[in-house]
């Protein structure tokens, strides 16, 4: 069975991918809307920085993350001037990295449900008189649903995934930094293979159950006709 | 214009074919304390014979689940005594082969030049937020550093302040960064020419820690090769000791 170091990691890797989740959630929809609706010259950098997690490898995030963060970093020297302290080694630290890892995964299908939904939408809720606020939450989320539900998932997702950022700025703290995949690999360094094969099988069927839910409720939209 | 890989290819393998005809080569795996000493080695290995040296670092538990899972190594350098006995045992390289070539020892480091003081007792103070160190159960540099806490007696002070690399090499960066204020790292992580790079360290008195006995062996898979033999044959003669011994080991 499952040790209580392996269920600790897993309480832990859930805490995270919550709340990076929830933060992304805040700070990616106003960023969506931003590139889903600008004519500015900046859409195109921002939107190519944004994508940037998908490419590069973590170590190159996780090293820049270490060293911003750090004592001698812009990042770390300006957590330290809030009282805040350092970043790398705590759970806070851990949920800012995921942040930066995760952020395509959450902004990308929020802002091709808002290029999709169009200009129309809005227009017909304005000349109803609603302010823009009630405009975007009687309107613009209930049609770009689809949008939010994969964001959401596939951004809890990847960060429950999360491997070598994480390696690089956790230090393998029990309860604060050591995450399942972490877990997993320290098992497989010291031969515990059965060990590493137990929790690896909770997270193949984790990520399967995750995306197969995704997949069955785009299907099922689909089928569902045009709405 | 357009390049094709047709074109490419002819370059590539003759480029290929150029390094491994003129000049042997041996693929090694390296405990990370040990990684700038064997910079310097492999120099000396191309200069008097040509072969040359492809180095994976990592901390010794690692390396060594690596080999037993059929890793490409011709020679282990490990960090223990434990790994290249294991080794032999397991039929990976041949029995009794195993020989020292160094040892180790253990200093508490900053890269801060005032935070350690000559005997240690900064470990005893609040002066610092995370104290670094390699994870013990693959890295030996790592148990000395737990053995020493240990017998310090301040394993329930230390504990909430732990930070762990995967190795010791890892351990070095988080203080090297400062993201940790100190750390145990590898003597020869922080000497250059027998001299203290930077920072300010406190040598841990050998009392406190088991020897870090570091043996290397050759492996089934380099005993035919001439460069791996070669580079065995350097670690074992005298000339090689005192180039070990300038990065602050015992031989």
């Amino acid at each position: 069975m499952l040790t209580n170091s392996d269920l600790q990691a897993i309480g832990l890797t859930l805490q995270v991918a919550a709340l990076t989740t929830v933060i992304l959630l805040l700070v990616g929809t106003p960023l969506a809307w931003w590139l889903a609706r600008t004519r500015s010259w900046l859409k195109k950098p921002l939107g190519a920085l944004v994508s940037l997690p998908l490419v590069l490898p973590p170590s190159v995030l996780g090293f820049y993350l270490l060293v911003a963060m750090g004592p001698h970093g812009t990042v770390g020297q300006w957590t330290q001037a809030l009282g805040l302290g350092l970043l790398p080694f705590t759970f806070a630290g851990l949920v800012v990295a995921s942040s930066f890892y995760s952020l395509p995964f959450m902004v990308q299908p929020i802002q091709n449900a808002f290029e999709a939904m169009g200009t129309r939408p809005l227009e017909v809720a304005a000349s109803l008189r609603a302010s823009p606020l009630d405009a975007f939450f009687s309107v613009v989320v209930p049609l770009c649903k689809p949008g939010f539900f994969t964001g959401v998932v596939m951004c809890f997702a990847h960060t429950v995934g999360e491997f070598g950022v994480v390696l690089m700025v956790g230090g393998n703290i029990p309860g604060v930094t050591r995450v399942v995949s972490v877990q997993i690999y320290d098992h497989v360094e010291v031969m515990e293979y059965s060990d590493a094969h137990r929790l690896a099988a909770v997270m193949l069927g984790f990520s399967f159950a995750v995306l197969l839910a995704l997949h069955m409720y785009n299907g099922a939209r689909h089928k569902g006709g045009s709405s | 214009m357009r390049f094709s890989v047709k074109h490419l290819l002819p370059g590539a393998m003759a480029l290929t074919f150029a390094t491994s005809t003129w000049a042997g080569q041996t693929q090694i795996a390296v405990a990370a304390n040990f990684a700038e000493p064997i910079k310097a080695i492999a120099a000396v290995l191309e200069k008097t014979t040509g072969h040359t040296l492809s180095v994976t670092v990592g901390a010794t538990g690692k390396l060594y689940a690596q080999i037993k899972n059929g890793a490409p190594f011709d020679v282990l350098l490990a960090a223990n005594t434990a790994a290249t006995v294991a080794l032999e045992k397991d039929g990976l390289a041949k029995a009794g082969s195993s020989f020292a070539y160094a040892n180790g020892k253990l200093v508490l480091w900053s890269a801060d030049a005032t935070e350690v003081d000559a005997r240690g007792d900064v470990l005893k103070g609040a002066g610092f937020r995370k104290l670094a160190y390699a994870n013990p159960k693959t890295a030996p540099y790592g148990e000395a550093a737990v053995q020493t806490i240990d017998k310090l007696g301040l394993t329930t002070a230390l504990t909430p302040k732990l930070v762990q690399g995967e190795s010791i090499g890892q351990a070095f960066n988080f203080v090297y960064t400062g993201n940790a204020e100190i750390g145990f790292v590898a003597m020869s992580q922080v000497l250059a020419g027998g001299k203290l790079k930077s920072g300010s360290m406190w040598v841990v008195p050998q009392a406190l820690y088991s020897p870090i006995r570091q043996n290397a062996v050759l492996l089934n898979r380099g005993a035919n090769n001439p460069a791996a033999v070669a580079l065995v044959k350097l670690l074992q003669s005298p000339n090689i000791k005192d180039l070990i011994r300038s990065y602050g080991y015992d031989i």
